[in-house]
């Protein structure tokens, strides 16, 4: 389905994660990051949701796990960032798939 | 009838460890570790062997149990025969081969990202997740506070473990 968020017509699934990468931008990440209460997105959010985009761009399957690891953000500073969901919240401002793994 | 009240969230999962073999413990910290994903919050109340996986000395070797253990099969293993081949209780007596499977487990575990237990343990810590050790079966096992991993946040008794599981939206599994 067709939504408009901050301003750009996006294609979205029903729980609104986008569903083509290529149509995010900045704007829209930090209008999703408003709509999921994690208010205005700082440097350090960003480098997670950039981290975010290139792994899901090289087909990477995200974990939790992973993103600890990566060097990028610790566990905790991840949890602290994006509160009540770090990978699904975290995803959906990205503009990629909510993660479907259990880890 | 369905009301709004049905569609209440899980706020919180308490879950009780009373197992201690790999295979007795890995399913509740991938249930609390999911949990915390999920922003609703979780602890582990480790109790009775279910202490093997916080206790030094036992929480990086723990096994899976091939004696006695009726679910098992061949595929459990990861030896890829048929899922309906039982794994013979004689063989799983022989030195070793909990070991083997174990070891065949944990390198399956490896490729979908699971952590080994003291690693899961850490993650779940610094998700937010607490991780607590029961008073009465530390006493009848003779450990003290300082035998469990770091990440241990108290050692409770039943009562305490309730009290701190207490709220709406609480639910509380035994494994």
């Amino acid at each position: 389905m067709k939504k408009t968020i901050a301003g750009t017509e996006v294609d979205v699934n029903e729980e609104g994660y986008l569903t083509d990468a290529s149509q995010w931008n900045e704007a829209i990440a930090a209008a999703i990051a408003t709509e999921e209460g994690i208010g205005a997105l700082t440097d350090a959010h960003m480098k997670v949701v950039r981290y975010l985009r290139e792994q899901q761009a090289k087909g990477a399957s995200l974990t939790i796990r992973s993103m600890g690891k990566s060097g990028v953000v610790t566990t905790k500073e991840l949890y602290d960032l994006f509160p009540g969901g770090p990978l699904k919240k975290s995803s959906k401002i990205a503009g990629i798939p909510k993660p479907v793994g259990c880890i | 009838m369905s009301t709004p009240d049905d569609k209440q969230p899980v706020k919180k999962i308490s879950i009780i460890v009373s197992k201690g073999s790999l295979d007795g413990i890995y399913p509740a910290l991938i249930m609390a570790n999911g949990a915390r994903m999920e922003g609703i919050e979780a602890s582990l109340f480790f109790t009775f062997f279910g202490l093997n996986a916080l206790a030094n000395k036992t929480l990086d070797h723990l096994k899976v149990s091939t004696v006695g253990n009726a679910a098992l099969n061949m595929a459990m293993p990861m030896l890829g025969l048929p899922i309906t081949m039982p794994f013979p209780t004689v063989v799983g007596a022989i030195p070793g081969v909990s070991a083997f499977a174990t070891h065949l487990m944990n390198k399956e575990m490896e490729k979908l990202d699971i952590p080994p237990v003291r690693e899961f343990l850490e993650l779940i810590s610094d998700s937010g997740g607490k991780i607590f050790a029961c008073k009465l079966a530390m006493d009848m096992f003779k450990l003290k506070k300082e035998d469990l991993m770091d990440r241990v946040d108290a050692v409770l008794t039943v009562g305490q473990f309730y009290e701190e599981s207490a709220g709406a939206g609480t639910h509380i599994l035994f494994t």
